[in-house]
């Protein structure tokens, strides 16, 4: 349960100082990873994060403003962190503006998008910030009125003393800033919140819905050129040459350049494949006067680009059952014997599932501002790592790290590719060469040509069942590049079954991958719930029951690196099955179950499927989420129903093979997304407890996409094995005799 | 390089550019309106979705002269406060997640209300499907939609 009388080093994350223009200004680190001699800024205008990650600002007229400290992506942190901040500062929600704070890199190293951490890593410091924020404002109060502060009580933003007298916050806060910061807070019960728990908008909504500038690709300075970047059309291929004499001849063309020295200046022969700009080969950039005309005379090109080893999925396909084939595994996690256990089996079921490279295709194409001068580096732009971008360019161009100012912009999507930042080094280093502010913009073909992408992976999982039960889980992993990694073997069925073992290989591709949204587990899922509906069937048991009877047999206090919770589990499947009236719907409605812990939080998923028209159509998913405390509902609300949907649209569509070292899909035209028509009903049940909030950009995306496959089961008779279901159509054709699921 | 007069949100604007250039990249870098989004330059995403009069177009596939004698609207210009009934559902339903396709959706969503006022559900998602939202907030998207419809019947 959440403990509302915990304590922190004050030392460690906060300091106060009074503002020159009046009011006071709260300084807090998220992280603990404050640097004590760093002095706190004292003018907001030079604001520069140099002590902490996030700060409060108070002025004399008692207007509160919170910096958001991390990057916004579209997970709604610029949003539901500051609430956190507000609701124990006591003030009303509509007197708060929201800012967004910048980088700096000399302290920080955690202002991260990823990982669905931001809400848990930030719960406790940014509730006592706000109430220690909230406490010297009482103090200052009560001293005002020789009273003590325990006889002192505040709402929204009004302190009042047993006698009735009334002072705003405004009125005493340049007091409170002079004041001890006190170390013993008491922080509220989550029974008696007004803000967490409420549906509260996005910060930004009427800049989105009026279209005012906010994202990278908005941001503009005077005398900026804008960059279309040639890179290697094909993984593994090098620039040879290139004749630019058309190109340079187009209106509105500056010059032609290439960049690269810096790159590997920086890399110093490390090879570091999963960054498409840390590469050994040159790239050339066109740079001119406007998007359209760099982008235009980039085609113009005429470049001669020397080919190495061109891979394709053909080869990747073979590559990777080979290896599940073979030995060449490293071993994750190993209870019992699972040799023994097969030796021993009455039945053996043994799948094979398989998955594309997929492209992250965020709506906002990837771009930067940089303006490299003698005096700074002054950086503007969507990316999930602002502090390591910062230090790569840093490194790369041979400069102090204190002479970057970074700025992060609102981001049309990060989904992980923006955690690689590449084309922060391209803008950059382009802007080193040229000395002049320039806009890197890539053109979807470019993104989806030549990106970062999700390593097409297959798993084979083996299970052994004697006497009726499961005695014995295998899984295997083959993947491009590298394996899962942290506590993924760890996850459910491990610690449910006694003979139990994660294997993992790879295999090394020039092809960059990297993190796309629930890196590993978005289609390790799919694999394991689709391998746990068709392992019911083969042992003749209830698919649901199946699962709350293993999760029944794990001891997770016995084992550390078992973080899942067996009980909160149960909990979401029980649920879901009342919610989604599991097994009691009507002839012509096919069901398929899923549950998954990943990213902290526990999840359970029913699809819904129907057949319209010959063809079976997903048509609802009721989806329960254990998050602990819920933050902010309305925005939970979107990103469950968003990660349902994407998991649902990349199983179903995303086709992403490779020829020649090069994807054969460039642009949505032959890139499916899912869209308006495809995507189901999505209904969410939120599980109410007082627990400590966790993430959920991430965690219900990787169960949709086997909630799906289970209920085509029970609608088509047929199994799917292979992302995306489409790559088989036939396995979504109804037979005649539609199977009475 | 030619010089063109566009009406745009109900002024006329001159300008030098190249006649291939797109609508979109002549609203974002030569008239510094940016509410209209690049998303895949083929007319595949719907993020840079603007009115010719009155209807919903493209504006990555659009060149000047295709545009001459003829008015458009950009998201900057859909209501001069932001106060639009789509604009309003959109705000009340909270649709956005990372919000990038939005001003696109809207001004697809805007036409096509004009257009039917009181569409079903289907006709709905059969207006809405040429508009992509990667973060998948379409049932949010429908509602918005739907609950527009009614404000403004």
């Amino acid at each position: 349960m959440s403990n509302p009388s915990i304590k922190f080093s004050r030392r460690a994350f906060m300091r106060t100082s009074s503002l020159a223009g009046g009011g006071m200004l709260i300084g807090f680190n998220l992280f603990n990873a404050c640097k004590p001699k760093a002095a706190p800024p004292v003018d907001l205008a030079q604001l520069n994060y140099n002590d902490f990650n996030a700060f409060i600002k108070i002025a004399d007229n008692g207007a509160v403003t919170i910096f958001s400290p991390n990057p916004e992506i579209g997970q709604g942190v610029k949003t539901s962190m500051p609430m956190i901040i507000a609701e124990e500062l006591d003030v009303a929600w509509k007197d708060v503006h929201v800012a967004q704070g910048v980088l700096d890199t000399k302290n920080y190293t955690r202002q991260v998008a990823g990982g669905s951490q931001s809400i848990r890593h930030g719960w406790d410091a940014l509730r006592q910030t706000g109430a220690t924020a909230k406490q010297m404002l009482v103090n200052a109060a009560a001293a005002k009125w020789g009273v003590d502060p325990s006889e002192c009580s505040v709402k929204e933003g009004v302190i009042t003393n047993a006698a009735g007298a009334s002072l705003g916050y405004g009125d005493v806060v340049k007091e409170a800033a002079q004041l001890e910061v006190p170390e013993d807070v008491v922080l509220k019960e989550p029974k008696s919140y007004t803000i967490i728990g409420q549906d509260v908008r996005n910060v930004d909504i009427d800049k989105i819905t009026t279209g005012k500038p906010l994202y990278g690709l908005d941001y503009k300075e005077e005398g900026m050129v804008y960059a279309s970047v040639a890179r290697p059309p094909a993984f593994g291929q090098k620039l040879v040459s290139f004749d630019a004499t058309e190109a340079k001849a187009m209106p509105g063309v500056i010059d032609v350049i290439t960049i690269g020295d810096r790159a590997r200046a920086h890399l110093n022969g490390e090879n570091r494949n999963w960054s498409a700009i840390l590469s050994d080969s040159d790239k050339v950039v066109v740079l001119a006067t406007s998007t359209w005309q760099a982008m235009k005379a980039k085609k113009a090109l005429k470049i001669v680009w020397e080919a190495d080893n061109l891979e394709s999925t053909e080869q990747h396909d073979k590559i990777l059952l080979d290896l599940l084939d073979g030995n060449k595994f490293n071993t994750l996690r190993s209870d019992g014997n699972v040799k023994n256990a097969f030796a021993n089996a009455d039945t053996i079921l043994e799948r094979t599932y398989e998955s594309p490279f997929l492209p992250h295709n965020c709506m906002e194409p990837m771009n930067f501002f940089a303006n490299v001068t003698d005096e700074k580096i002054h950086l503007v732009g969507p990316v999930q790592t602002p502090a390591s971008a910062a230090d790569t360019v840093a490194d790369m161009l041979g400069r102090d790290v204190e002479d970057i100012h970074l700025e992060m912009t609102r981001m049309g999507g990060g989904f992980g590719r923006r955690l690689y930042g590449d084309f922060v080094f391209e803008a950059a280093e382009i802007s080193n060469a040229i000395k002049k502010p320039v806009k890197m913009v890539s053109s979807r073909e470019d993104d989806m040509g030549t990106g970062v992408y999700r390593p097409a992976i297959k798993y084979r999982i083996k299970a052994a069942i004697k006497d009726g039960k499961l005695t014995a889980y295998h899984l295997k992993e083959a993947a491009i590049n590298s394996n899962m990694y942290g506590l993924i073997p760890n996850f459910f069925p491990a610690g449910a079954i006694e003979n139990y073992q994660v294997d993992a290989a790879n295999y090394k591709s020039n092809i960059t991958t990297g993190a796309w949204r629930a890196p590993y587990t978005n289609f390790l899922a799919f694999a394991e719930q689709s391998f746990f509906d068709e392992l019911a069937e083969a042992m003749e048991v209830d698919r649901v029951q199946l699962r709350i009877d293993l999760l029944k047999k794990v001891d997770a206090a016995a084992d550390e690196n078992i973080q899942y919770d067996p009980d909160r589990m149960i909990n979401v499947i029980n649920t879901a099955v009342e919610k989604s009236g599991w097994g009691t719907q009507p002839k012509g409605v096919y069901q398929g179950f899923v549950n998954y812990y990943c990213h902290n939080t526990h999840v359970a998923e029913v699809a819904n499927v129907e057949i319209e028209n010959g063809k079976p159509v997903v048509k609802k998913v009721v989806c329960v989420v254990d998050c602990g405390i819920v933050v902010n509902p309305l925005g939970a609300l979107n990103q469950i129903e968003g990660g349902v949907i994407d998991g649902i649209g990349h199983s179903m569509y995303g086709d992403f093979e490779f020829e020649a070292g090069s994807p054969k899909a460039k642009n949505f035209d032959r890139y499916r997304l899912l869209r308006m028509k495809e995507a189901p009903e999505v209904e969410v049940h939120l599980i109410q407890n007082e627990l400590s909030p966790t993430g959920l950009g991430e965690p219900t995306l990787p169960p949709a996409g086997g909630a799906v496959a289970n209920a085509l089961k029970a609608a088509t008779g047929k199994r799917i094995y292979q992302q995306p279901f489409l790559k088989n159509p036939e396995l979504l054709e109804v037979p005649k005799e539609p199977i009475i699921g | 390089m030619p010089t063109y007069q566009l009406k745009v949100n109900g002024e006329t604007k001159s300008v030098d550019v190249s006649e291939d250039t797109p609508v979109l990249w002549v609203l974002r870098d030569h008239l510094d309106m940016v509410g209209t989004k690049f998303g895949c330059g083929i007319g595949q995403c719907g993020a840079c979705t603007i009115h010719v009069d009155g209807t919903a177009m493209r504006s990555c596939s659009l060149t000047l002269a295709q545009l001459d004698g003829k008015s458009i609207t950009t998201i900057e210009g859909l209501s001069e406060d932001g106060t639009h009934p789509v604009q309003e559902a959109w705000k009340e339903v909270d649709v956005p997640q990372c919000g990038y396709c939005q001003a696109g959706q809207i001004m697809t969503a805007s036409a096509f209300l004009e257009q039917n006022p009181n569409p079903t559900s289907e006709e709905i998602k059969n207006a809405m499907h040429g508009n992509i939202c990667r973060c998948a907030s379409y049932n949010r998207i429908h509602r918005a939609v739907e609950k527009a419809a009614s404000n403004m019947s």
